[in-house]
């Protein structure tokens, strides 16, 4: 069995280790566009903080590669895939014959035009060159412009706040994080940034760029020497397109994560999810549904079956010290306990936990997530023990031992 | 593979583990030493209370870990079995506590990397210490 994997992110990897759980044989090929070892997009972040340095962000061992007996073909891009003949040609000027293709090409950043962006230098963060070249543009007197209070905006923001002078963040929307967090929370979050000399502005956007200055739909100017564009991303889908998927908005697959066109999977933030919170499918572009997806479809095209866990919207964040965990979608009854410095709010519907938003203590939060995955019926467990902190004691003797007992395990 | 499972029939609450726990990963031979005008950050806990019932809580060491594929760092793999961290890999995102449907991993003393059970196989006590000090053989190291 011939393998080709486009892609080398958390999906690819997964991937490869799946396949090599069912077949130790076959020819596995991967193409990466960039030129870099395995690694995680979401440590830049940390790279820059000083959390992690680039041998540490590698995302699997150095071995990885030859161990699983990859050919690897670093920094080669996949320009052409013909699904008739099963093969790909690559940016190298080869063709590589396939019997199972993974498309694992991931997203890219969204840039939304405005005018005078072409007149100015504009950073992403999406990549570990972005955050080379971001940490290579900084001084200590950089005034910094992050457009974007989002995932990607803010932890670039905590990642660099050290390494510039002001920070300011743009955003349409008028509260920070509104993927994952309401107005209360958001606005207990943005309280806590505020105290690392960082300027909010929302329910605004850039209408107009010039060299050093930003000029705003309400009128205000924010001079920057130093433009970070962090809107969103979009799935790379390029690819699939040209094959004749109806891919433009993330490609579709099945639960085993096959395309439309047998011998096709699609996995990561390039592939729809099926979302069990607001029964929609979409784009859920989160490492450990990536991780997740390139398991079952690696499984699948080596002739194995790993069952599909349900997906779900789900975040960990942590700004400053300040940490929120979030999952599924608020929506149904609310229950909402404040502490001071912290807030929880959860959820329910039809006898289920559909969402929860924790924001300082985040303890054992796994647990509530569990609730929502596994769609547990709220009427088996004590709910108001659940509620006041989460807890396996809440849970029936009889579904307690089944837990912890091994049988499930 | 061998794990550590408790019986709640058996178990006191006297959280004697959660100490030998914290005892066992300190790296000190002297238990006084260790854990005298310390707070513990051990790797199991206790639950329970007014109801009367009482159950150590570790890592189940699950077969289909989400934790490990959660991980954005690499930090978390399964090595024999057992899942391990490698904390100068771990960056603290706090993902695996999102994942963990057992609310069996938690930050260490730093607060800045995870810790988790990881059977006393990189410490000195041999044995899971839990286990092996347990006063009521609630808490049993076995295959299942």
């Amino acid at each position: 069995m011939r393998y080709v994997i486009v892609g080398n992110g958390p999906a690819a990897v997964s991937a490869v280790e799946s396949i090599r759980r069912f077949d130790a044989t076959g020819d596995i090929t991967l193409f990466s566009r960039e030129n870099e070892f395995t690694y995680s997009r979401p440590l830049i972040s940390y790279l820059l903080l000083g959390a992690t340095d680039e041998d540490r962000m590698r995302y699997r061992k150095p071995d990885f590669y030859t161990a699983n007996r990859v050919d690897y073909r670093q920094g080669v891009s996949v320009t052409a895939i013909d699904p008739e003949k099963r093969e790909v040609t690559s940016s190298d000027g080869s063709v590589t014959p396939y019997d199972r293709l993974l498309l694992a090409t991931g997203a890219r950043p969204f840039v939304p035009p405005a005018e005078g962006l072409d007149t100015v230098s504009y950073h992403s963060f999406m990549t570990l060159e972005d955050a080379r070249g971001l940490r290579e543009a900084l001084t200590p007197n950089s005034s910094v412009l992050i457009v974007g209070a989002g995932l990607i905006g803010l932890k670039c923001l905590e990642g660099i706040r050290h390494l510039c002078d002001r920070i300011t963040v743009v955003d349409l929307a008028d509260q920070i994080l509104p993927s994952i967090l309401d107005r209360e929370a958001a606005a207990m979050v943005q309280a806590h940034i505020e105290k690392e000399r960082v300027d909010f502005i929302l329910g605004d956007s850039v209408v107009k760029y010039q060299p050093g200055l930003a000029t705003t739909r309400s009128g205000r100017t924010i001079p920057f020497d130093v433009l970070v564009m962090a809107v969103g991303v979009r799935p790379c889908t390029e690819l699939a397109v040209a094959m004749g998927l109806d891919a433009a908005r993330g490609i579709p697959t099945n639960e085993r994560g096959e395309t439309a066109i047998p011998g096709v999977y699609a996995a990561g933030d390039c592939a729809v999810s099926h979302d069990i919170t607001t029964d929609t499918d979409r784009v859920l572009a989160l490492l450990p549904n990536a991780a997740m997806q390139g398991e079952v479809c690696g499984a699948d095209m080596a002739g194995g079956r790993v069952d599909p866990l349900n997906s779900l919207p789900m975040n960990a964040m942590g700004m400053f010290g300040l940490h929120m965990i979030t999952a599924g979608t608020m929506v149904g009854e609310d229950h909402i306990i404040r502490t001071p410095g912290g807030y929880k709010r959860l959820c329910t519907k039809d006898n289920r936990l559909m969402g929860y938003i924790l924001v300082g203590d985040v303890e054992r939060a796994g647990i509530y997530t569990a609730l929502i995955r596994e769609k547990t019926p709220l009427d088996s467990i004590d709910f108001a023990l659940m509620l006041e902190k989460p807890q396996l004691m809440a849970f029936s003797k009889r579904d307690r031992q089944m837990k912890m007992g091994g049988s499930r395990l | 593979m061998k794990r550590i499972y408790v019986n709640e029939k058996w178990c006191l609450g006297c959280h004697l583990c959660e100490y030998y726990c914290a005892f066992a990963n300190s790296g000190k031979s002297d238990m006084v030493k260790a854990l005298k005008n310390v707070t513990i950050h051990p790797r199991i806990h206790i639950e329970g209370g007014k109801s009367g019932v009482h159950f150590a809580v570790s890592c189940r060491h699950c077969a289909n870990p989400l934790c490990v594929k959660g991980c954005i760092s690499g930090a978390l793999s399964v090595k024999n079995g057992m899942i391990e961290i490698d904390q100068d890999k771990c960056v603290g995102c706090f993902t695996c506590i999102l994942s963990c449907p057992y609310g069996a991993i938690m930050p260490d003393a730093s607060g800045h990397v995870m810790q988790k059970c990881e059977l006393c196989t990189k410490n000195a006590s041999g044995e899971p210490a839990c286990v092996k000090n347990c006063p009521n053989q609630a808490i049993v190291f076995e295959e299942r």
